[in-house]
């Protein structure tokens, strides 16, 4: 399997967290966004829309990280860790809280990572207003998870599943930004942040960016 | 067991769920919610769906919200009975997720931004954007023509067959044809166009325009 992305990508380091959570060999293709390569034809051809990651498996092109994760986790179910349920219930309540990371937590969550963690890397000025808008957004989520983490201990049911994992790119770097605050002061939230950060997997996508 | 389905039918995420059910053939009862009155923020509507959005589901017992979510799972509930709308082997589900994910992403939110300035603030008295709504049409062209290519190799998004991925489009194209007036974007891409009236005149879709109208 072959991963092409960069290691600081959100989307990538979805993708590169299932892969270690289930114990899989992959290679790495890093790419060169600096360069624009994201854009050249021969990515074009992974991925049309110009996006990382993109990832291969034999002759199955993918890209979509939440597709390609899971992809991973059906495909090998039966390694590593569990990410998904079989049971036809258990699997659409998954559903439903990995439609709301990728819908309601990822369009608060990512515009406040690229502009209080990202852009200054880069040396670009934050935007106030955008991050001021984009933190009552996450506020409110943060309540809805709250409330489902004080019945549930993990968002998709009671065990780690793709629903958590989908959020930890964000997450991780929001936990770098004065917006750490949002969680710490919920303590469901900031109990369910703790144990899926302090994952082994985890650390070994973070330990790629170095 | 009749499934209950609570929105309104003007609205994009529960005409997804409606054509979902009729493609795999689930009876269901529609349950209005009035937005205009807030219905969908009151407490008792907050129990079922907490972000105090539409839809959400009832079936017996078990409740779902997230429109993508629900069409997941009861395309599964019927893949032996009905038409096949996830695909048969893990490759093909992949594909059906690739375009699901395409259209949650790069194709929903311009619809959705678009959709909000031009036809829900006017009618909130507020004013339209028209710069952003310039920018988001631009992006959605550009989003178009990745479809376009891709639909010249194959009839249908994820491969040969109509899958999720393919019903997932149907809301979104109406609203940017027959009232965005943003129709031109589907007709001047000669894939995408035979695409858009393939879907758009399968039955269940229709089923769900008599409901509309």
């Amino acid at each position: 399997m072959k991963v092409h992305g960069i290691p600081m990508s959100t989307a990538a380091m979805r993708v590169f967290a299932t892969l270690h959570e289930k114990d899989l060999d992959f290679e790495f293709v890093p790419i060169n966004m600096a360069a624009g390569e994201h854009k050249s034809p021969a990515f074009l051809s992974l991925n049309p829309f110009g996006q990382v990651p993109a990832f291969e498996d034999g002759d199955l092109k993918l890209f979509e990280s939440r597709a390609i994760t899971q992809y991973i986790s059906h495909t090998h179910a039966d390694k590593g860790n569990q990410l998904i349920y079989s049971d036809p219930k258990k699997m659409a309540i998954l559903s439903v809280w990995m439609e709301v990371e990728a819908h309601h937590f990822e369009s608060a969550s990512l515009p406040l990572a690229y502009e209080l963690v990202i852009k200054p890397m880069f040396g670009q000025a934050t935007d106030p207003a955008d991050v001021e808008a984009n933190e009552a957004k996450l506020a409110k989520v943060l309540d809805v998870y709250e409330a489902r983490l004080a019945e549930s201990k993990y968002l998709g049911g009671d065990s780690f599943t793709l629903a958590d994992l989908h959020h930890l790119p964000n997450l991780s770097y929001l936990m770098e930004s004065k917006v750490k605050k949002l969680f710490t002061s919920r303590p469901h939230v900031s109990a369910w942040c703790d144990d899926i950060l302090g994952r082994p997997a985890w650390s070994k996508v973070l330990a790629m960016r170095k | 067991m009749v499934v209950k389905v609570y929105g309104p039918i003007t609205a994009a995420c529960p005409q997804r769920v409606l054509a979902c059910l009729l493609e795999v053939g689930v009876d269901f009862e529609l349950i209005p919610v009035d937005l205009e009155s807030g219905e969908h923020k009151r407490p008792e509507f907050l129990l079922r769906q907490p972000f105090g959005q539409v839809p959400a589901i009832e079936d017996g017992d078990f409740k779902l919200f997230e429109s993508r979510a629900i069409i997941r799972y009861y395309a599964a509930k019927h893949a032996e009975s009905g038409p096949n709308l996830l695909g048969s082997t893990l490759e093909e589900q992949a594909q059906v997720d690739q375009w699901l994910e395409v259209e949650a992403h790069n194709f929903n939110e311009m619809v959705y931004a678009i959709v909000l300035q031009l036809l829900i603030l006017p009618r909130m008295g507020q004013p339209t954007d028209k710069a952003l709504v310039q920018n988001c049409t631009e992006k959605l062209a550009k989003v178009l023509d990745v479809y376009d290519r891709r639909l010249s190799t194959s009839p249908f998004l994820a491969g040969e067959w109509f899958s999720l991925a393919d019903l997932s489009h149907l809301p979104g194209i109406r609203y940017l044809t027959e009232e965005a007036g943003l129709g031109n974007l589907i007709r001047e891409r000669n894939h995408v166009n035979s695409w858009w009236i393939t879907i758009s005149s399968r039955l269940a879709w229709k089923k769900v325009m008599q409901l509309l109208n």
